[in-house]
């Protein structure tokens, strides 16, 4: 379907198309096995400005929206959602200094994070706080010219790989949801390191790892936006960056279609290509339905959210809970469209059947998006 | 530090048809790329430019829509692109297409170093290269798989060679031409495609490079297509293994049996 692009938005997704095709699926396989980090490959991308597109011009970037973001994750989601996940996490990481930092903090961090130069990373979970975000234990406690963080965050994605970490610690539990607040941990900070690596059912390109703070000392000025701000920020954050896991899932989806629908014309079984039983051809219509629909639901969101900056998290949530759950059950019929084969590794599928639960787990799972939906739901019907 | 880059438009070997009449190459409806070895070539100019802070030109003869390669190039990474364009040059060899470089170069105040493709791949005679730098009277290295070191005065590089290969160490200015060993080239980058978007190009006729009508086009080309076939395959080799005597006996014996 023609979703009438700017000639700069053609240009975004033939940079990210070649990036995935030459570049990422002859590489996917191995990284995935390997649980290797794709270091060279996010290089390339850096090298051809993919890192610059969220970034506002003054500060280096190419000033897209959440549209231009969404179609360079979508091309690179088809590629692998690994490497995928690693390129997002880093814009994930800035968008506390984009919405919330001082000019002075975003000329300082953006323009390398832009560049490639730096990767960044986004640290809010815990072990006891993963949707119930309010439960976070790690704390920031001012002294002298420094703050002093102590806690331990977990699956932070890019641990170990950025360089620039955008945390949340409890600034003054007495205050509640007024009691976090936002910091920038640099790599190499005092008392600040990561830990190992966790295995993952899939996404094994990326690294996933503890964040640990002891006595971590960081200057004053690290502090993003003002005091207490730190769970408006995560959520203005999230609602920026749900719809690129929207857009993995979209590029995931296309490629198992792709795998399904070839494989499916070349197997023949009872003497005929396999695509000639309608069973079949039901199994790839249904998914290329779903596909075609996710698609229009996120590119619509994401137009409304560059539109609409103010009204964006009911948006946001609807089309990262469509197209990861799209995602995932036409990750699996792929699988069941190519029989055997389908679970064999050497083909595709496998790993973007592994690959596409993800999507519905993290930046909030699927029902805490729908629990958000409802809530919007809630507060818009009592206006009324 | 000047360095120029030669770059061709050849068709898309993807999609090669010989005319059935002129046993020539069919050019019309077929996609145009840059001719791939030129793509290596340009990417060690940006290269060297980013590591030197160079001056990269990229040079094309060819009709106006050769303006192509030129964007691609400046998307890229080069800063300049110059097409040398002109009726007058239609039906050039690589006699006349090295004397038209080399009067384009000359005109556009020399270079100090020159990067061409090893060869192009529709007429594939690597003699550009060459024949260019002669009329440069430049020294040129072919086959360059690797760069080691340079700095703004010469070069230290890797000639591929049959059984291994060369290392030359060279002063500017000098011609290279290039094999795919030498690099990957880059994804053209989106801040790059924005600039190739808006580039202009400098267009020089004969007239512009100060060209001799007798040695450009049709009427300065000595080749004559006498008659174009594909090459017999070759019969079935067999590579022998073992130790030395193994093979020599085996080879032996092969050569016994066929001698019967
Ligand atoms: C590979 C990976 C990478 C990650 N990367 C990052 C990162 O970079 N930064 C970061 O901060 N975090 C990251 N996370 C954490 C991720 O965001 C959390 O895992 C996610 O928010 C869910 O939290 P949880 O795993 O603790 O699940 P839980 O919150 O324990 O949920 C368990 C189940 O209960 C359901 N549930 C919980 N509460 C409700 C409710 N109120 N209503 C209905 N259902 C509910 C959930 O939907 C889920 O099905 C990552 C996680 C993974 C696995
Ligand atoms: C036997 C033969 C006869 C031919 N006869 C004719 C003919 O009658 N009429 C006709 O139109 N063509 C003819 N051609 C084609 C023409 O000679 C070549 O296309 C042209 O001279 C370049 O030579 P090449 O393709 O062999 O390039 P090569 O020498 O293989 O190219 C080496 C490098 O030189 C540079 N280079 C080559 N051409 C250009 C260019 N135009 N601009 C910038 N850089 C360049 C590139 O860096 C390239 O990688 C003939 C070719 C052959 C092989």
């Amino acid at each position: 379907m023609d979703y009438f692009l700017s000639e700069e938005q053609e240009m975004i997704v033939e940079t990210a198309r070649e990036i995935t095709d030459e570049r990422i699926i002859p590489a996917r396989a191995e990284l995935d096995e390997k649980h290797e980090f794709p270091r060279a490959i996010l290089n390339e991308m850096a090298q051809a400005d993919l890192f610059a597109v969220p970034i506002p011009e003054e500060y280096g970037g190419f000033g897209g929206g959440c549209i231009d973001n969404v179609l360079a994750l979508e091309q690179l989601g088809r590629g692998c959602v690994g490497v995928g996940t690693a390129f997002a996490a880093s814009a994930l990481g800035i968008y506390p200094i984009l919405i919330a930092g001082s000019d002075e903090m975003k000329s300082k961090y953006l323009p390398d994070v832009a560049s490639g130069a730096k990767f960044a990373a986004f640290g809010l979970t815990e072990a006891n706080a993963g949707s119930d975000a309010s439960g976070i234990r790690t704390t920031a406690v001012p002294d002298g010219d420094e703050w002093v963080i102590n806690g331990t965050k977990q699956w932070i994605t890019n641990g170990g790989e950025a360089q620039i970490y955008t945390i949340v610690a409890i600034t003054d539990r007495s205050r509640g949801a007024r009691g976090a607040s936002m910091f920038v941990v640099e790599e190499g900070d005092a008392g600040f390191t990561c830990g190992p690596k966790e295995k993952k059912m899939g996404i094994r390109a990326s690294s996933t790892t503890e964040l640990i703070f002891k006595d971590c000392r960081i200057p004053k000025d690290r502090l993003i936006g003002r005091l207490g701000t730190g769970f408006i920020t995560v959520m203005k954050t999230l609602d920026s960056s749900r719809p690129g896991i929207a857009a993995l899932g979209l590029g995931l989806a296309q490629g198992a279609l792709d795998e399904a629908a070839s494989y499916a014309k070349q197997r023949v079984q009872f003497g005929k290509p396999i695509i000639s039983f309608q069973a079949v051809q039901h199994l790839l219509a249904d998914m290329a339905i779903q596909l075609e629909a996710a698609r229009a639901l996120v590119y619509g969101a994401a137009r409304h959210i560059d539109a609409h900056p103010k009204d964006m998290t009911k948006v946001s949530s609807m089309c990262k809970v469509f197209a990861t759950d799209v995602a995932m059950k036409v990750a699996v019929d792929a699988v069941q469209v190519m029989g055997g084969y389908g679970f064999m590794s050497e083909y595709p599928v496998e790993k973007m059947m592994r690959d596409a639960k993800i999507l519905q787990i993290y930046e909030g799972t699927n029902q805490i998006q729908r629990n958000v939906i409802g809530q919007e739901l809630n507060k818009e019907y009592s206006r009324s | 530090m000047k360095i120029i880059v030669c770059v061709k438009q050849v068709p898309d070997a993807k999609d090669v048809r010989l005319d059935p009449k002129t046993n020539t190459l069919a050019r019309e409806g077929v996609q145009s790329i840059m001719n791939p070895y030129d793509q290596h070539a340009l990417e060690e100019a940006v290269r060297l430019k980013d590591e030197l802070g160079a001056e990269v030109t990229v040079l094309t003869m060819g009709p106006p829509q050769a303006e192509d390669v030129l964007r691609q190039s400046i998307a890229c990474g080069a800063d300049h692109g110059v097409l040398v364009s002109d009726r007058a040059f239609a039906g050039a060899d690589t006699w006349a297409t090295s004397y038209t470089l080399a009067q384009a170069i000359d005109f556009l105040g020399g270079a100090d170093l020159v990067l061409c493709g090893k060869q192009a791949i529709d007429g594939d005679t690597a003699q550009v290269g060459p024949g260019l730098a002669m009329r440069l009277d430049m020294p040129f290295i072919t086959c360059i798989q690797k760069v080691r070191e340079a700095d703004a005065s010469g070069l230290v590089a890797e000639r591929m060679m049959d059984d291994g290969y060369d290392v030359v160490a060279v002063d500017y200015p000098v011609l290279l031409t290039v094999v795919k060993d030498l690099n990957t080239p880059r994804v053209p980058s989106l801040k790059g495609k924005m600039r190739a978007k808006k580039a202009q190009f400098q267009v020089l006729s004969a007239a512009d490079i100060g060209a001799d009508p007798s040695l450009i086009g049709l009427a300065g080309s000595p080749t004559q297509v006498v008659r174009v076939f594909p090459p017999k395959p070759r019969g079935e080799r067999t590579v022998l293994t073992g130790d030395m005597d193994e093979q020599v006996s085996e080879l032996a014996r092969r050569l016994n049996a066929y001698l019967q």
